[in-house]
């Protein structure tokens, strides 16, 4: 229980302390903020260790009741899918504030304050057992994130800090029209208005099929504009093109995955009669979206440009593979959330430090670096493949399983979904290897380009861990698929035993045993009888 | 039983001695601006620590006349806090326009005299000269600069569109009488829900008496001396009027909705929804292509009007508690704002429009983030007083069945995120232009801040008292 208070409250804890420091003071600054973001995630360490993964519940959970009349409490605690995001958010902010350290040259105590700030206000969204509560921290991290667009960002920084703000304020004002209307109908059905989740998980599912999807409605047009899902990935490209390095790597590695987390906490758990009423609909969008992304990648002049478009396409496979609604799509969706995390923020902190070095990110203004930053290369190309989905590193398995989970879905039920989402997969390679050509083989004819230095020895301590991740997640991803297994089961069984579907699962959902085992792939025929 | 009305009524008493008092002090003092001013703070402490104290001591005096304790106690204290809070940030603006006067105290506490007693009147009469009192003091406030142009028009533009409404409202409680043949409130009640002699007068008469309170709470379509009376006055009482002037036609509202609507409920909650969606959508939607800070602050103080409508909407306990709720969170950070407008607004009429608060935040830091604060807190971004605010309103009016109110808040709030944001945007964003002088911030002013803010932190982070307190009236 410590270790959840001490993770939890270190960053803000941390953000009162900058406050507090003189802002001349930027070592000093610099070094509270690096070191209270390592702390908390040495303490999450401890929560990973103490984590029963046997347990498909919630765990360290704390009760405590904030305001008594409208039972809105501090409730928190973590199943396996927060305790990997929480392990995610912990692991990635120390590499995201070292990557700043460079770049980052006005207002420093308000920067590093406001990536505390976030980073609480995320731990929040992770940790929130209570509606009310995750609403707090959901629009609490608008405030840090639309200040780090909107003053450290660059040249169409007012433009896009806005937009991000409006775009995500529109959904999730609708978000909390439902949690009143949930509460209100727990004082109606349930003996007293409630925002506790894990009451409201018993009450939902029990409202009436032509209310719950407006409810549903509600909550995804909140957690599908975040995501984003295709049409409504707009802001994206503006906020992640203009967002300062450590932004787009936070912004991209974290909170686009409290989209799609909140996809499954609240409208797979709360409303499973509408997911599978909706799943063929949003699953539709999401392979639009992985085909579109990809597509608006490969004719991208811009590198983070690309970067934030193959983020609309590999999002597309993370929505693809909950609203299968399978336990091997919703496993797949949560380790491809961990895999988008490692691989795109790696290749934001690539493009950040090709832009540290040129101030540009034209595609066109690069050719020929492997050979003036060669060890940056290595780096960038592990970034790459494991973006690309190469088997061997972690993008791979992540889609693998959503796309394995989309076929066998009794919920979608055709094939086509996971016929059409792979090639994705081939678009995928195409713009990520046509991008890595261009900028870094071909013959060095830029003469900005002759005498680029190769990485310090900061930016490798950024890259490295990320490395070892993604090969560790490659290669043994059970070590992490573990830990959502069963509170990923559990979720699975509600949602068959609410829509009446009866399938029979594999009963480990591992790799080698899917690869090893086709004879399950018989699903769709069980249904049908 | 003379005694335990003396008692009980302390507040109103309290606040009628203290502010022929501070006119006596002008009268006998010589340069006492300064006396006047310790004195009318001091006095709105003991009055608010008075009504404090009054809150469990609910029930009627001085023949039923007025009601005592609960809710009106509690409504009491918004006025005294938002008026002490006017009067230390006033204090330094009206020195720094060579305005200061004791005349100003004694107006501030005549205004809270006449508020007390809108707030504590349970008969229509006694209601009545309530709003006058206020009223004319707002009169007078809005054209205290009397050498500036822009004040005495906004003073004479209130005063003529006031005396207006304040006719639309004797007329309403002429034809209550007439058909309920009672002017005390309770009585009122206990007429409508029995059989009514000439029911076309009751609703012609309650019509008419929303129409006068709603423009003294600026709700459309009687809102349009908003911008112009906010905009012409000196900044300090704009705050003050925004406040204060909301809350206190709020706490007449509610006695005489709640008292009126067995009448015909469908038909009056309608009706209030309406109101409220409409003056919601209005005010937002006028207030986006404000260039004026101030005007800004107008118009979206004409939304806010509609949010707290709500709760009448609502007619229910969670809807009531939530706007005595919303009104205390809201004396506090639009408050802040408008003395914030006027420390940056400095002398003269300049530094009022958003280009004027371009790179604020590299001069004054500590200035711009409570802006920012207040700007969130106002658009109702967790964890500020504003939301959980809007909070406890969307609830009661979707309890009551009025999602589809809930949805036009919903819509009118992600409108207002649009300006409030713009201020933030310039102060943090943008780039200053011209070289400015470096604006001072006096001592008084920022106290006033930093009890705007604390009350702005307190109400988000620890709502649970507050809402406990004030869902114990209903």
């Amino acid at each position: 229980m410590a270790a959840l208070f001490a993770t939890f409250f270190l960053p803000l804890l941390g953000f009162i302390a900058v406050m507090f420091i003189d802002r001349e003071q930027v070592r000093a600054i610099r070094f509270t903020t690096i070191s209270i973001s390592l702390v908390t995630f040495v303490v999450s360490l401890l929560l990973w260790a103490g984590f029963d993964h046997t347990n498909g519940g919630f765990q360290y959970r704390v009760d405590a009741l904030w305001i008594h009349s409208l039972d809105a409490g501090f409730r928190i605690g973590l199943d396996g899918m927060s305790l990997l995001l929480v392990m995610l958010t912990t692991f990635i902010m120390p590499i995201a504030i070292l990557s700043s350290f460079g770049s980052i040259v006005k207002r420093q105590k308000e920067y590093y304050a406001m990536l505390l700030l976030l980073e609480f206000g995320m731990l929040g969204v992770f940790l929130a057992l209570d509606t009310f509560l995750f609403y707090v921290f959901w629009e609490m991290i608008l405030i840090p994130m639309y200040f780090l667009i909107g003053i450290w960002g660059g040249k169409d920084r007012i433009y896009a800090a806005v937009k991000f703000f409006l775009y995500t304020i529109v959904g999730s004002l609708f978000m909390l029209v439902a949690i009143v209307w949930l509460g209100n109908y727990a004082a109606e059905h349930a003996g007293g208005f409630t925002t506790d989740l894990l009451k409201l998980r018993e009450i939902a599912p029990t409202i009436p099929f032509e209310t719950q999807k407006w409810l549903f409605l509600a909550f995804a047009a909140s957690f599908l504009i975040k995501v984003p899902l295709f049409p409504l990935h707009t802001w994206l490209p503006d906020a992640h093109v203009q967002a300062p390095t450590a932004g787009s790597v936070i912004l991209a590695a974290v909170l686009l995955k409290m989209g799609t987390y909140g996809l499954i906490r609240f409208n797979l758990e709360l409303f499973p009669q509408s997911s599978w009423a909706f799943a063929s609909v949003i699953c539709i969008l999401a392979v639009i979206g992985i085909i579109y992304g990809a597509l608006v990648a490969m004719v991208q002049t811009d590198i983070k440009k690309l970067v934030a478009y193959s983020s609309v396409s590999h999002l597309g496979f993370v929505v693809l593979g909950i609203f299968s609604m399978t336990a091997e799509g919703v496993q797949g969706a949560i380790i491809q959330m961990i895999n988008h995390g490692l691989s795109t923020g790696m290749l934001f902190l690539c493009v950040g430090v090709l832009y540290e070095r040129r101030h540009t990110r034209e595609i066109s203004e690069f050719g020929g670096i492997t050979k003036v930053m060669p060890v940056f290369s290595v780096f960038f190309a592990i970034a790459m493949f494991a973006s690309v989905g190469l088997p061997g590193l972690n993008g791979f398995v992540g889609e693998f399983l959503t796309l394995v989970g989309a076929f066998n879905s009794p919920f979608l039920n055709s094939p086509w979904y996971t016929i059409v989402a792979a090639t994705g997969v081939i678009f995928a390679a195409v713009y990520l290897l046509w991008m890595f050509q261009r900028v870094m083989y071909g013959t060095n004819d830029n003469p900005a380009n002759h005498h680029l230095p190769d990485l310090s020895r900061s930016e490798k301590w950024q890259l490295v861990p990320l490395v070892i991740f993604i090969v560790w997640l490659g290669v043994y991803p059970n070590t992490f698929m573990k830990m959502s297994e069963n509170s990923t089961r559990g979720l699975v069984g509600k949602i068959e035993e609410a829509n009446g579907k009866q399938v029979s699962f594999p009963q480990n959902i591992r790799m080698d045993e899917i690869i090893a085992a086709p004879e399950h792939k018989g699903h769709t025929e069980i249904i049908k009888k | 039983m003379a005694t335990r009305d003396f008692l009980l009524s302390a507040p109103v008493l309290l606040i009628s001695f203290l502010a022929i008092g501070a006119i006596l002090l002008d009268a006998l003092i010589k340069y006492s601006t300064r006396v006047t001013f310790i004195f009318s703070v001091i006095g709105l402490t003991v009055t608010a620590i008075a009504a404090a104290v009054t809150i469990p001591h609910t029930g009627y005096a001085y023949a039923n006349m007025i009601t005592t304790g609960g809710y009106a106690a509690f409504f009491d204290i918004i006025f005294c806090i938002s008026a002490i809070m006017t009067i230390i940030a006033a204090r330094p603006y009206l020195e720094s326009h060579d305005f200061e006067h004791d005349e100003f105290y004694s107006l501030i506490l005549f205004c809270v005299g006449g508020m007390i007693l809108i707030s504590h009147a349970s008969n229509l009469l006694v209601l009545f000269i309530g709003v006058e009192v206020m009223s004319v003091c707002f009169y007078v406030l809005a054209g205290y600069f009397r050498t500036t142009t822009r004040s005495v028009e906004a003073a004479l533009k209130y005063f003529l569109l006031g005396a207006f409404s304040t006719g639309f409202m004797l007329y309403g409680m002429a034809l209550l009488y007439g058909s309920t043949g009672s002017l005390s409130i309770p009585a009122i009640h206990t007429a409508v829900q029995g059989t009514i002699q000439f029911p076309l007068l009751l609703i012609i008469g309650v019509g008419l008496l929303i129409i006068g309170l709603s423009f003294k709470i600026a709700a459309f379509p009687f809102h349009q001396w908003v911008p112009d009376v906010y905009e012409g006055s000196p900044t300090v009482v704009t705050g003050f009027m925004s406040t204060a002037g909301k809350a206190a036609a709020l706490s007449a509202l509610i006695p005489i909705i709640t008292a009126v609507m067995p009448a015909n409920p469908y038909k009056i909650q309608m009706l209030l929804a309406f109101i409220a969606g409409a003056t919601m959508l209005v005010g937002n939607i006028s207030a986006i292509s404000q260039t004026n800070v101030k005007r800004m602050l107008a118009y979206s103080s004409i939304a806010h009007a509609g949010y707290l409508m709500m709760g009448l909407v609502a007619n229910n306990s969670r809807g009531w508690s939530g706007m005595l709720y919303y009104s205390a969170a809201y004396t506090f950070m639009q408050l802040g704002a408008f003395v914030i407008v006027s420390i940056i607004e400095n002398d003269s009429d300049k530094n009022l429009t958003f280009e004027d608060y371009a790179g604020l935040s590299k001069d004054h830091p500590v200035l711009s983030a409570l802006m920012a604060i207040f700007m969130f807190s106002l658009a109702g971004i967790p964890p500020f007083a504003g939301f959980f605010g809007k909070y406890v309103l969307f609830s009661a009016t979707i309890e009551a069945g009025f999602t589809w109110l809930t949805i036009i808040a919903v819509i009118s709030s992600i409108i207002s995120v649009y300006f409030y944001i713009g201020l933030v945007v310039a102060m943090y964003f943008k780039d200053k232009e011209t070289g400015e002088p470096i604006i001072a911030v006096s001592g008084l002013a920022g106290i006033t801040l930093i009890a705007a803010t604390v009350g702005t932190f307190v109400l988000g982070f620890f709502p649970g008292f507050l809402d406990s307190l004030t869902k114990s009236f209903f």
